[in-house]
């Protein structure tokens, strides 16, 4: 079967091909039957999608590679104008780099589709190339939608538009049909690459064993961590990297002498508290990997690095704190009830009848309301105990705060005319800042009344 | 100007040196409305010099209190691409993704700090490390192109300068314009190459001056986000993602500059992209300790002659501490009081250096010593003196010159034992529970500065805590004090202090070896005398509480120990330093000359009030416009008043919403009640053309100042914006 399919390429290249791409045989076979031969008219348009790390790019590049076709591959992220786009696929086509020589400028400069698509049939001409298919591949292809409007449809019916003997192949991790463009549309040949299941992560892992150790060793390495991370991750790329990170630790015991490669058991309780703690640490980026490293090579369990998140703490000028108070109560408590928190003689108010029905539910459950600037600084006028004057300073403090993104500004709205805030700290944070200035928040919280 | 010419014309003349010309220009504000006199411009020069003292002092400590930081962020980015440098081809190196090296500087909310901060830092950098550095703000970069175009720019750009500065036969002579620099980070792999090879290629010694990086090691390529915060968390992502695309054949390094806290990168990033970032952490020293190392070296010294008075420095404390935390504001506030005492203060002409003040008080005009006759605490000192003395004081001006001199010498020694004692009052205090005298050195100091401490309620509570204290404390404490003492100035009476002190640290030691004695003996001495027994008597009890009160008594007295006589002995000592040398500055007579005491008007300046200004314009306009005819007493509208006070009265009186048609009635009749004009005219329902506009115009003015604004609640009415009346 696979005799009649590689026919017609040579064998040393299938070989190789079959080497570098385990796991998607499926996938390969459909992509090459779609390629066909190099002087063969192919589909205009090639819609490949499927989740991070599950090989798209690479599967097309190393096929368009070892089949020597002549290819494109451009980046939608880096090219974020359609300028940038089309010079970058001339640049790629012409084989020119951007130097010093030239002054980092490229060749050809087009600015319109119609200009991209003239230049590229002179290229292609100049090349000889018109005689062979010619590959553009766009990956992250997600990122055309948000460019302009004519560029997807454009591509899509790149082969009509140039006359010439071109695939544009597009590479996302978003289905189709989030992309269909409203007019023009030329809908694609859809190819997904589903997820690798864990048999396959195993066996692409294991593939890349370093040289010193076996291949059964790593396997068994590869095994291990498997058991702890696929529950919470499945991309290769993060599981390659998380695999590289602790490798050193899992062969500590072999190199010492302690225990034996074939010793699975033993390796497994020296390495699984291990491989947990990189759960919460390293692979969340709590701590860097170079950090990680550094703690491995001292190997002092005791001695515990921070992580990003443990520095929660923000000092802030004492007004600053209160007007962050302000803007917290102002955003969770309702309106109608700061004269039962800030006036003196509120009387009693009974929270059932009071409010109506969608206020009932908890506010920290709908997450923080827009308030106006005059609320704020009532509130803040009456929580901070001594007479403050309302100077320059505090109303910089409120946009200083802004800018911190403490604060959010609700609208784009004129700012002078009654401005309105978001306040975006949690809890947690709020209470810690009012313990430091001895006020007690939840005192004032209508949802813990 | 004269010129040579016969002719008539016009000629050009041009200004013979811009700078020799600048420098009177600032002196020329300088002066009280009258022309400026010679004392006018010593003051200035007086000013200016002692400020570049002071800024050269502020720079070095500041870098000093960075160095750590710079240290550990320098051998951050130096080891950060030691892999690619060294080209190990290793097996964990080659597996893992490649992220993009990250230093996450927490720097504090003090945001203006930071400028002066991350301008140091990439100096150093470029000294040390690696020519290409470049800075990011985020105001700038709201789209990824500008990012990128700020990054092209600053390295393409400068490159191709400093190319030219060393190779001048690569005839390279236009540098690249913004138009042409294609905006793609595709062009920075190129760069780099060429860049490297140059370097390496190029002889030796061309390359020394440039900067001292190893050969083998290709400098890094630094890029700094001054204030993450206020990026766009899209742009962010883009570029890093675009970067990371990269990182194979760059060696990117980022540095973020957080304000809040390092949390906020989880909260801008999602995992796709953080997991691109190798991010290690750097925190910065607070800025509460950053304020106390400013007050210790510019405030709490004798280095410069300048000092704050108590209000002041509490303006400006409140200020750093209620407000935006910023040491380099405290700094400008500094600046300003500086400033402003050498411009409101004529005597501030001998606030220098004694040796520089002794000459100028022997130039001193006529006028001048005058004027140092009626400065408050001279007159005071002056009807202390004995009536001979006085008459020369007032009379002699040689005499006077003398005694000024005099003065200002005791003047400069109390300083100098001023600080110190300040400094072992501090020690002594600030380990007590709950800080009666306060944490820090400068809350004690304020509380110096403004009256005797020895006579508030703090300070009694504090040595009643003192008195209390372990041995093994108090030595420590004596120890603290010893240090301090020498670390300063070594003169007479200070020497004496510390040898006193020293010599209780001694008797504190020896008491160790004798205490066991000592405590025999004192057991004796209460079985001897034991008021006990006379309690076994029957007794009233009225007698019983006399009993209970002597034995009270009895037992203080007699109970006291060694160690207990030698630390009273101790705090005596300590108190009676406080009360010879911690006397407030005004009880000094010439505080003034050095002591800068006009706290409202820093407080006016640092600290505006925008809307109170505002409301008193409006409704006193007589407090800025000083018209006579514009007094008004109490609440009434005058009539001669702008239109616009008017309005604003009148809308004061209005609730929430205010009807266009009412008040402009009001404002009719209020006018031309003032212009005497028949108040029965406008009820005939036609309004004065002119007045119409004016009333129109003062509330479009109103609208423009924010009291007012259009609603849609109701036609012809508008919505007030600020509550309350008058």
């Amino acid at each position: 079967m696979s005799e009649l399919d590689h026919g017609k390429y040579p064998e040393d290249r299938i070989l190789s091909l079959k080497e570098k791409l385990i796991c998607r045989d499926l996938q390969i076979l459909t992509l090459q039957s779609i390629l066909g031969e190099p002087h063969h008219y192919s589909y205009p348009s090639v819609f490949v999608y499927g989740h991070t790390a599950t090989g798209k790019t690479y599967v097309t590049e190393t096929l368009l590679k070892t089949l020597k076709f002549p290819h494109v591959i451009v980046n939608c992220v880096e090219c974020f104008s359609s300028r940038m786009l089309f010079e970058q696929i001339l640049n790629q086509l012409q084989g020119h780099s951007l130097s010093f020589k030239n002054e980092y400028t490229s060749c050809l400069q087009s600015n319109t589709f119609n200009e991209f698509v003239l230049l590229y049939k002179q290229l292609v001409h100049k090349q000889n190339l018109h005689n062979q298919t010619v590959y553009i591949v766009l990956d992250k292809a997600e990122r055309l939608r948000e460019m302009d409007s004519n560029l997807l449809p454009g591509f899509l019916r790149f082969q009509e538009l140039a006359e010439e003997n071109a695939t544009v192949i597009f590479l996302s991790e978003i289905v189709w049909e989030k992309f269909r463009p409203g007019t023009g549309c030329f809908e694609p040949l859809i190819l997904h690459f589903p997820d690798y299941n864990k048999a396959d992560l195993q066996k692409i892992l294991s593939q890349d064993h370093p040289p010193e150790f076996s291949a059964d060793f790593y396997a068994t390495y590869i095994n291990i961590l498997l058991g702890v991370f696929y529950p919470v991750c499945r991309d290769l790329k993060e599981l390659r990297h998380l695999a590289a990170l602790n490798f050193p630790k899992f062969c500590e015991p072999v190199q010492r002498g302690d225990a034996k490669e074939e010793d699975t058991r033993r390796l497994w309780r020296n390495i699984e508290p291990h491989l947990k703690k990189a759960m919460e640490t390293v692979y969340l980026r709590e701590i860097s990997s170079s950090q990680w490293e550094r703690l491995q090579q001292e190997d002092k369990e005791g001695e515990h690095l921070k992580g990003l998140s443990i520095h929660a703490h923000v000092e802030l000028p004492f007004y600053s704190k209160f007007l962050l108070i302000a803007a917290y109560l102002s955003s969770y408590n309702p309106a109608r009830t700061d004269k039962r928190f800030f006036s003196k003689y509120h009387g009693k108010i009974k929270k059932t009848s009071f409010l109506k029905k969608h206020e009932k539910t908890s506010n920290h459950l709908l997450g923080p309301k827009p308030f106006p600037l005059d609320r704020l600084l009532a509130i803040f006028y009456s929580i901070v105990d001594c007479r403050v004057t309302p100077t320059a300073n505090i109303f910089s403090q409120i946009t200083s705060l802004v800018a911190l993104q403490l604060l959010t500004h609700v609208g784009h709205d004129d700012q002078l005319n009654g401005p309105k805030y978001k306040c975006t700290t949690s809890l947690d944070f709020i209470t810690a800042v009012a313990r430091t200035v001895n006020f007690d928040i939840v005192r004032y919280l209508y949802d813990f009344l | 100007m004269a010129t040579s010419s016969v002719s008539r014309g016009c000629f050009v003349f041009k200004p013979k040196d811009s700078k020799k010309r600048k420098i009177p220009v600032a002196a020329d504000f300088f002066n009280k409305g009258d022309a400026i006199s010679e004392s006018d411009r010593l003051q200035f020069s007086t000013y200016e010099s002692l400020w570049q003292q002071m800024k050269e002092e502020t720079e070095r400590f500041q870098d000093n209190l960075n160095e750590k930081i710079f240290d550990s962020l320098l051998s951050f980015i130096k080891n950060s691409h030691i892999h690619l440098n060294s080209k190990v081809n290793d097996w964990s190196y080659r597996m893992r993704c490649s992220e993009i090296p990250t230093a996450a500087v927490v720097l504090g909310v003090n945001v203006p700090d930071h400028e002066m901060t991350f301008q140091r830092f990439s100096d150093l950098v470029k000294q040390s490390l690696t020519p290409h550095v470049v800075c990011l703000h985020g105001k700038e970069c709201t789209t990824v192109k500008q990012v990128l175009q700020k990054v092209l720019m600053h390295l393409l750009g400068g490159t191709v300068n400093d190319e030219e500065a060393e190779e001048e036969d690569m005839h390279h002579s236009t540098p690249l314009s913004q138009r042409r620099i294609h905006c793609s980070m595709a062009s920075l792999p190129g760069w780099y190459k060429a860049i490297t090879q140059t370097s390496g290629s190029g002889s030796p010694s061309k390359k020394r001056k440039s900067c001292a990086v190893e050969k083998e090691q290709a400098p890094p390529i630094v890029i700094i986000f001054k204030d993450l915060e206020t990026f766009l968390p899209e742009v962010l992502q883009n570029f890093i993602t675009i970067c990371s695309n990269y990182i194979q054949q760059l060696p990117l390094v980022l540095v973020f500059g957080i304000a809040t806290s390092p949390i906020t990168i989880h909260r801008m990033l999602p995992h796709a992209v953080s997991s691109l970032l190798c991010i290690e952490l750097f925190q910065s020293l607070s800025c509460s300790d950053h304020l106390t190392t400013v007050i210790d070296k510019l405030v709490l010294t004798t280095k410069f002659p300048f000092k704050l008075s108590g209000k002041v420095l509490q303006v400006l404390i409140v200020i750093f501490l209620y407000h935006d935390f910023s040491v380099r504001n405290f700094v400008k506030g500094f600046q300003l009081s500086l400033l402003e005492h050498f411009y409101s203060q004529p005597l501030s002409l001998l606030c220098c250096s004694l040796d520089e003040a002794n000459g100028r008080i022997r130039n001193l005009a006529h006028g001048d010593c005058e004027r140092i006759r009626q400065v408050p605490s001279f007159m005071r000192y002056v009807d202390c003196q004995d009536s001979e003395k006085q008459i020369e004081l007032l009379t002699n001006d040689q005499y006077l010159k003398d005694d000024v001199q005099k003065l200002l010498k005791d003047l400069h020694i109390y300083h100098e034992n001023y600080f110190p004692v300040l400094k072992c009052l501090h020690v002594f205090t600030s380990s007590l529970p709950k800080y009666p005298l306060g944490k820090q050195i400068r809350e004690l100091y304020v509380t110096c500065l403004e009256r005797n401490v020895w006579e508030t309620e703090e300070y009694s509570s504090a040595f009643q805590l003192l008195g209390m204290m372990a041995n093994n404390e108090l030595v420590s404490l004596l120890q603290k004090c010893i240090d301090v003492l020498k670390s300063s100035k070594q003169q007479k009476p200070l020497t004496d202090i510390r040898q006193k002190l020293e010599e209780f640290l001694s008797k504190f030691q020896k008491l160790d070896d004798i205490a066991p004695e000592m405590h025999d003996k004192e057991g004796d001495e209460n079985n001897k005398t034991s008021p006990e027994k006379s309690l076994q008597k029957k007794t009233d009890l009225y007698e019983l509480q006399k009993t209970l009160m002597e034995m009270k008594k009895s037992r203080r007295s007699k109970k006291l120990s060694r160690f207990e006589a030698l630390r009273m002995e101790v705090l005596e000592f300590m108190d009676k330093l406080v009360r010879q040398y911690l006397l407030p500055p005004e009880t000094q007579p010439l505080h003034e000359v050095i002591y800068f005491s006009g706290a409202s008007t820093i407080r006016r300046h640092l600290n505006a009030t925008p809307r109170t200004a505002l409301q008193t314009a409006l409704s006193k306009p007589y407090n800025y416009l000083q018209n006579e005819a514009l007094r008004s007493e109490g609440e009434t509208i005058t009539n001669t008043a702008p239109d616009i006070c008017i309005v604003y009265k009148l809308h004061l009186e209005c609730g929430r919403l205010i009807n266009l048609y009412d008040w402009l009635q009001a404002f009719v009749t209020v006018v031309s009640a003032s212009e005497g004009q028949d108040p029965d005219k406008p009820s005939k329902g036609q309004v004065d053309q002119v007045l119409h506009a004016r009333f129109i115009r003062a509330v479009s003015e109103l609208e423009f100042l924010g009291f007012i604004k259009p609603t849609k609640q109701k036609t012809d009415h508008v919505a007030r914006l600020t509550w309350g009346g008058f």
